[in-house]
């Protein structure tokens, strides 16, 4: 990607990861100042004082944990992309795509970029997904544009990734491994069996509500 | 042997085949690869050190605990793990805050219990919602984002009813 793509990337991420913030000094504040206030309800302050120590020594603890996992993972996802397996993906899941996004130029850009992103995700690329979808909701804009308002592939694109599609879910197995779990892994078709199903109620909401919004003459 | 005994060595196996078929250097390209992972998570500590931290604090006063029990009438019903109920609020807006949240669950329950799968069902099978819309509709000129939200959250509402009753099925 060009330098001036990323350097927009990366002020749209700056934007959005400071209104994340903004509302993260709440969560932190609120939950320290309610510890405190239940704490004192309780009549049980030194559990917390003790909390805050022992909770400090096993955020490192996680820390670590996560670390072995995460780069295991890029390590080989790392291979997986230079092998161009990325790319492999996008062109076995293309055609699936173009009959989702309606009215999309099959040859476009932009369902280059969706194909890419969603390949990413299911391999649980996440540092490569995110530019990817970015880029891909840039390209719907140019498109498809609206103005002010979503389009529908748009939307449908932004509901796909709100919907985890990792297959993999390696965070929770290095979690549960920590905590004494005999088989970590062991989640997982129930995992891949409630993200079809989320999935499918997400896409199909979508589309209804796409159909009706239209027909009242919202958009 | 099942199929989630499978899944990891799978992958590996295929992604350094295929890596080795395109002559890739698997080696050199596997350590690059886990030189990013070091940053990542050099990026993120901060984060989940002061929520892992709260959290921990929150859950020693009995707010954890208090939020389960407000919540129960209706996870009761749904025969819904009443102590993962924190993981299903905090989930939609942070990724830091759920891996505290989760950790917090696991520590108490253990993985392989009842709300302990309950819960690494959850956290793999969604996403941060609220900051995956912001972060993408946020690339372009779009202040109406329709019915990305109500859509997305139906996903979510669908997880949370569906995840309880899958874990039953498939383990007991």
């Amino acid at each position: 990607m060009c330098l001036m793509c990323e350097l927009y990337i990366n002020n749209v991420l700056i934007l959005s990861v400071t209104g994340v913030r903004f509302m993260m000094k709440y969560v932190f504040g609120g939950l320290c100042v309610f510890s405190l206030v239940f704490a004192i309800l309780n009549r049980d302050v030194a559990a917390v004082s003790e909390a805050a120590l022992s909770e400090a020594q096993n955020a490192v603890t996680l820390c670590l944990t996560l670390c072995g996992v995460i780069c295991l993972w890029s390590g080989i996802m790392r291979v997986a992309q230079t092998a161009g397996l990325t790319e492999l993906l996008a062109g076995a899941f293309k055609p699936l795509l173009i009959r989702l996004f309606k009215g999309i130029d099959p040859n476009g850009r932009a369902i280059g970029y969706i194909v890419l992103n969603i390949s990413a995700n299911l391999l649980g690329l996440g540092n490569a997904s995110t530019p990817f979808g970015i880029a891909a909701m840039r390209e719907l804009e140019k498109e498809e544009s609206e103005g002010e308002h979503a389009t529908n592939n748009m939307v449908l694109f932004v509901v796909l990734n709100t919907a985890s599609l990792q297959l993999i879910p390696t965070t929770a197995a290095a979690l549960r491994l920590k905590n004494g779990s005999a088989a970590p892994m062991e989640i997982l078709p129930c995992v891949w069996i409630t993200s079809l199903a989320a999935l499918t109620v997400s896409l199909s909401v979508a589309k209804i509500l796409s159909k009706r919004r239209r027909k009242a003459g919202l958009v | 042997m099942t199929v989630s005994d499978f899944a990891v060595p799978a992958v590996f196996v295929f992604v350094l085949v295929y890596g080795l078929y395109k002559k890739v250097d698997i080696f050199s390209e596997f350590t690059n690869g886990v030189k990013e992972g070091l940053h990542t998570v050099y990026d993120v500590f901060p984060a989940l050190f002061a929520l892992v931290l709260s959290v921990g604090m929150f859950r020693a006063s009995g707010g954890l605990a208090l939020i389960s029990a407000l919540m129960s009438p209706v996870t009761d019903f749904l025969g819904f793990p009443g102590e993962v109920t924190p993981l299903v609020i905090m989930r939609p807006f942070s990724g830091s805050g759920s891996v505290a949240i989760f950790e917090s669950i696991l520590g108490q329950t253990g993985a392989d219990s009842f709300a302990g799968r309950v819960a690494s069902v959850i956290l793999g099978s969604s996403e941060t919602t609220f900051y995956v819309i912001a972060v993408y509709f946020a690339a372009t000129k779009v202040k109406k984002t329709r019915h990305a939200l109500p859509s997305a959250l139906a996903g979510d509402i669908t997880l949370w009813i569906l995840s309880g009753l899958v874990v039953g099925f498939w383990f007991y």
